[in-house]
């Protein structure tokens, strides 16, 4: 396998989110909140989202971690405040294409800091701490999915 | 071979997965408690086996069969005899060390432990020993209790006497900490635990790796360890047992193998060590184990154990001379193994563990399946570099050379 360079993974805009993580406090009333943990490394986080009606109206995180998982969760925060969830979820799409190798994803500027972190998709054992806040965020859409069908039927 | 004549260099030509680069660095391989890399000799048995006499054991009249069964046999006698068991017959095979707790926990556990007992074990334990007892405390509505350690990772003593109760059923604790490298007074916690008349298991995935074992000397019951990180394969590792203990046990699995006599309503079972081994076993893995237990027995655990004292002097000494590297366990190597959990700064492990990757040194990073004490220490993980007797100083140096460049990045 080709030796892949750790300047593309520790870039200074990761190292920097590691650091002073953005949006890492407890959210008063929250709608949403998920708990997600990587058994195998001990990284967990708890994503929380305040959406009203189709909007995320603000969005924390509390949690530890490696440096890919707790800067991609502060980055993806920035991004997700208020975008609606149809966006949230293309988000997280692009994203995870991002970290299956896909050049394009990684070029579109919604990503916003989050393209920083493309270098992690040529670390296969990594990947899945970059995806942690992400999976966390499709857990919180589903749930908010389902809430909307129990809706008014 | 004498200890004069040990030679760290000529050891590691025996072990073909030393000899490989990995991101285009040679492979400094500090990753040993988690598994150990196989010799030669052990890979060698393995294929003889498949390509000549691989069989079925124990059932086969034919030759094929014959051989199998006298390899296999002939691994249980060389196991037996490696850990001083009185008998082969007292050495159960077994998928590892887990299953060999597992299979105490249940077919010991379910009949001797009820409701009010007690079940004691410590803080330091890897999973493998933890889950199990939880298993089996609710299950039957046993209390669990831990031996607390302290800030140093060695196990508080000073309370045992009053931890231990007449409620106390069964005592199990590791020889050595997979998480922090803590030797411990497997004879003392014997003693104190006979005093009330509880069982003994000794966890031994790691103890076993790196000291002589005599389970006779060391007064337990039962005692359990893997092949994979003492050079044999992965998915074989023994329980031994008291005999009388082993004999007056129930099943633990059902299936071939294990009877004696199959009824429609109830069956009988076959003699220790074949009532625990239901189902077709891990032939090649057990003749595999067998076969590193002649190259240990060669090479000799009073060397390898000097070896790795050496190592980890040397060790020791270079990573407290880096700024930030913070090292858990017993400060002194009178108690320690060959295994240094650290952190550095706050470089997350698993960044460290990257950062080394790339620069061909591999070591664990993570809980280390120690969740207790992380949480005791109050560290999410730690990195964890692991010797054995193939660890050389170039290894440390490579090491100390690795996290030079954790440092940079984390400035």
């Amino acid at each position: 396998m080709e030796t892949p360079q750790l300047s593309s993974l520790y870039q200074q805009l990761i190292l920097e989110h590691y650091r002073n993580p953005r949006n890492k406090a407890e959210l008063e009333e929250k709608t949403v909140e998920i708990h997600m943990a990587n058994p195998v490394c001990g990284d967990e986080i708890r994503l929380q989202l305040r959406i009203e009606g189709t909007r995320i109206e603000d969005v924390k995180f509390l949690g530890s971690g490696c440096s890919i998982s707790q800067a991609s969760v502060s980055m993806m925060t920035v991004r997700l405040k208020g975008s609606n969830l149809d966006q949230a979820d293309e988000l997280a799409k692009r994203f995870t294409d991002m970290m299956h190798g896909d050049e394009s994803a990684a070029k579109e500027k919604s990503l916003g800091d989050l393209r920083a972190l493309q270098g992690v998709s040529k670390f296969p054992v990594r990947i899945k701490c970059a995806l942690l806040g992400f999976d966390a965020l499709q857990e919180a859409l589903k749930k908010e999915a389902g809430v909307v069908e129990e809706g008014p039927t | 071979m004498s200890i004069e004549d040990f030679d760290p260099i000529r050891i590691r030509k025996d072990f073909p997965a030393l000899d490989q680069t990995v991101h285009g660095r040679p492979l400094a391989y500090l990753d040993n408690a988690a598994t150990s890399q196989k010799p030669r000799a052990v890979l060698d048995v393995l294929s003889e086996y498949y390509e000549k006499d691989n069989a079925n054991v124990h059932r086969g009249i034919h030759e094929l069969s014959r051989r199998a069964t006298v390899a296999f046999e002939a691994a249980r006698e060389k196991v037996a005899s490696w850990i001083n068991a009185s008998s082969a017959a007292e050495c159960v095979w077994t998928r590892g060390t887990t299953e060999a707790i597992n299979l105490v926990a249940t077919a010991w556990g379910l009949d001797h432990v009820s409701e009010g007992d007690e079940i004691l074990i410590s803080v330091m334990e890897h999973h493998s020993n933890i889950v199990p007892w939880q298993l089996l405390a609710a299950r039957t509505g046993a209390t669990l209790k831990y031996i607390e350690i302290d800030d140093e990772g060695r196990l508080v003593l000073d309370g045992l006497e009053a931890l231990l109760t007449e409620r106390t059923k069964i005592v199990s604790i590791s020889d050595v900490s997979n998480s922090l490298g803590t030797i411990n007074p497997v004879k003392t916690i014997v003693d104190a635990s006979r005093a009330v008349g509880a069982i003994v298991m000794v966890d031994g995935a790691q103890g076993i790796v790196h000291t002589k074992v005599d389970v006779q000397d060391l007064g337990c019951d039962f005692y359990a360890f893997g092949g994979h990180k003492m050079c044999g394969p992965t998915g074989v590792g023994v329980l031994w047992g008291r005999l009388e203990l082993l004999e007056a046990m129930a099943p633990f699995q059902g299936g071939g193998e294990m009877i004696q006599i199959v009824g429609r309503d109830k069956s009988s079972w076959a003699a220790v060590p074949h009532k625990f081994e239901a189902g077709t076993p891990n032939i090649a893995g057990a003749i595999g184990l067998g076969a590193a237990v002649d190259y240990l027995s060669k090479i000799g655990t009073k060397a390898i154990s000097i070896h790795e004292n050496e190592l980890m002097a040397y060790a020791m000494e270079q990573l407290s001379l880096i700024p930030g590297l913070r090292i858990f366990g017993p400060s002194s190597l009178d108690d320690r193994s060959a295994v240094i959990s650290f952190t550095m700064g706050d470089a997350h492990p698993h960044d460290i563990s990257t950062i080394l990757d790339t620069e061909g040194v591999a070591i664990r990073a993570g809980h280390h399946c120690a969740q207790l004490v992380m949480k005791h220490f109050g560290v999410p993980a730690t990195a964890r570099a692991s010797f054995y007797l193939y660890s050389t100083r170039e290894d440390v140096d490579r090491l100390v050379k690795g996290l030079d460049q954790v440092a940079v990045i984390f400035s």
